[in-house]
């Protein structure tokens, strides 16, 4: 598939041209592009797995990505142990919520043409760059996104101009929108976010910023069906990935063990997590 | 109505190979080297931005020497390969065989095609292993010819006379340090004038099996390559050295003390970015 019969390089392969994998596949093999398949009528939403709640925060010199382990199908669980966290490239992380199968090829896609980019030009893009093409990307999902497989990613990265973390969120038609601060998506994000507003400050560290995140994880797994907590008997935990200005980096599996137990803990006292004071 | 001439096949080729030939030995040498934790690549080359050496997939590098138009073409469609590949199976599934045959193929047909120049451009295909025994370079030439090198591979410029001052050399399981020092030195050794490259003068790059990264290529700075030649000094002449351990690897050429060798300043210091002058339309 990739060379002509005599073993030759394709011709299209040495023809000149840009330097999006995207835009290559969509001139040489456009039937791997997830956007450009006709698909039959009907509502899908409940027939595939779908991947629930993801969150964001920044903080200083750096920014983080927390998702939860579940991916539901109508009312059944597909899978206890998903990851919808990923780096993206050196420097950028990108999550989804939505259908994942859909989500996880256009994470795949995402993370090739980042890369190709790189290679073909011997330069990274600008984070805002990287932020655009991921827009495009969605934009061709969505005739998929009418029938009800939405994807929805969320992107983070690390800027070098100014020195620290920043959010992108999208709408299913492509649209990108930047956030401050924080940020969640999926069916779990309106419980994640009020939670983040009452438990964010801007000076949190590192390991303060991911109890946070697993925080609101864990509010939304409390109100939304579809989000799964921390499964403490099989101990599957939240994915969380921080960007700061040494690059990607997952938070290995016993730091974010040791922080969901002491999370726990506490909610064994009050269970619907810490307080916050009514002023100030 | 003319009858065209009668050239055999045999002059056909000959004069098709001379051309290419003489293109490739008008530039400057590139060194793959494979040394104990991956393969090392080294280049004579002033240009900071147009590259010699580059990054293929997560175990692949590609290195080339001739015209720079049609290797950077190469390169790209190595890239665009090794990607689509990857995307359509997984990134295990990309071989350094694989593009090697691809790039043999499509060497050899613009080669022996009547219409087509050929390529004025010698590559490597280089992927790094799990072991030093796992380590490939294959060395395509002008006509598609491959070769499945073990060591170190030459090509471009005075190929022959760099390729044996490495080989009196280099052993096996050479370190990064002593292994970038040969190639250096090597470099320099390419005519009756020994020469001592400064880092400027330089492309360099590894394939390191070590890094946790799953792209295990890497390029060095200049201030790191300074810092590493810095620590060894050029080798001098076999005669000087009376102590003739032969169990170490690398101290052929570090052993000598910084400073008393004197160094011959380098044979042309023009700054960057060919052409250099208008006139040199000479090859990478």
């Amino acid at each position: 598939m990739t060379s002509d019969a005599s073993g030759r390089l394709p011709e299209a392969f040495l023809t000149p041209g840009g330097s999006s994998f995207m835009d290559f596949l969509a001139g040489h093999a456009p039937d791997l592009l997830p956007g450009r398949r006709s698909l039959g009528q009907g509502d899908l939403s409940s027939e595939v797995p779908h991947g629930t709640t993801i969150v964001a925060a920044t903080f200083p010199g750096g920014v983080m990505m927390a998702g939860d382990r579940r991916a539901t199908m109508g009312n059944i669980i597909a899978q206890r142990d998903i990851e919808k966290v990923f780096p993206a490239d050196e420097y950028s992380a990108v999550a989804f919520a939505g259908s994942a199968g859909f989500g996880i090829e256009m994470v795949r896609l995402f993370q090739v043409e980042l890369e190709h980019y790189e290679k073909l030009e011997g330069a990274t893009l600008s984070l805002d760059g990287k932020a655009n093409r991921l827009s495009a990307l969605i934009r061709g999902n969505l005739p998929m996104a009418m029938q009800g497989l939405t994807v929805v990613p969320l992107f983070a990265g690390y800027d070098e101009d100014i020195k620290g973390g920043r959010i992108f969120s999208y709408d299913p038609t492509g649209g990108r929108y930047e956030e401050t601060h924080f940020y969640s998506v999926g069916s779990g994000s309106l419980f994640a976010r009020g939670a983040l507003k009452k438990l964010y400050r801007e000076d949190l560290s590192e390991t303060d910023c991911a109890t946070v995140a697993i925080q609101s994880l864990i509010d939304a797994a409390d109100d939304d069906s579809a989000t799964g907590g921390p499964d403490m008997l099989r101990r599957i935990f939240p994915v969380v990935g921080v960007v700061t200005a040494d690059g990607y980096r997952r938070l290995p599996e016993d730091e974010v063990a040791a922080l969901v137990d002491a999370a726990w803990a506490q909610r064994h006292e009050r269970p619907d997590g810490p307080a916050a004071t009514s002023l100030t | 109505m003319s009858v065209p001439f009668y050239v055999s096949p045999e002059q056909l080729m000959r004069d098709r190979a001379d051309f290419a030939r003489k293109g490739i030995a008008k530039g400057r040498s590139a060194i793959a080297l494979q040394y104990a934790d991956g393969i090392l690549f080294v280049a004579e080359n002033r240009s900071p931005a147009l590259h010699k050496v580059a990054e293929i997939y997560d175990r692949m590098a590609f290195a080339a020497v001739g015209r720079y138009n049609e290797f950077e073409n190469l390169r790209i469609a190595g890239v665009r390969l090794a990607d689509m590949r990857g995307y359509s199976y997984d990134r295990r599934d990309v071989t350094g065989r694989a593009l090697a045959n691809a790039y043999a193929q499509t060497l050899g047909a613009i080669f022996s095609s009547g219409g087509e120049k050929p390529l004025e451009v010698e590559i490597l295909v280089a992927e790094v292993g799990v072991g030093v025994a796992d380590d490939q370079i294959y060395r395509l030439t002008y006509d598609g010819s491959i070769a499945d090198v073990r060591g170190y591979a030459v090509m471009g410029g005075a190929a022959d006379t760099v390729a044996e001052y490495i080989g009196e050399h280099y052993t096996e399981g050479i370190s990064l340090a002593g292994a970038l020092r040969l190639a250096v030195d090597a470099l320099g050794h390419d005519g009756t004038e020994v020469r001592e490259l400064t880092p400027d003068q330089l492309e360099v790059a590894v394939l390191d099996r070590t890094r946790t990264q799953v792209r295990k290529f890497k390029r060095i700075s200049e201030e790191t390559l300074a810092r590493i030649l810095s620590e060894s000094s050029p080798a001098v002449d076999e005669k000087s050295d009376a102590d003739t351990s032969a169990d170490s690897d690398a101290d052929d050429s570090s052993e000598s003390a910084a400073g008393d060798t004197p160094v011959a300043p380098p044979v042309d210091d023009a700054p960057i970015a060919p052409p250099e002058d208008p006139d040199d339309d000479r090859p990478l």
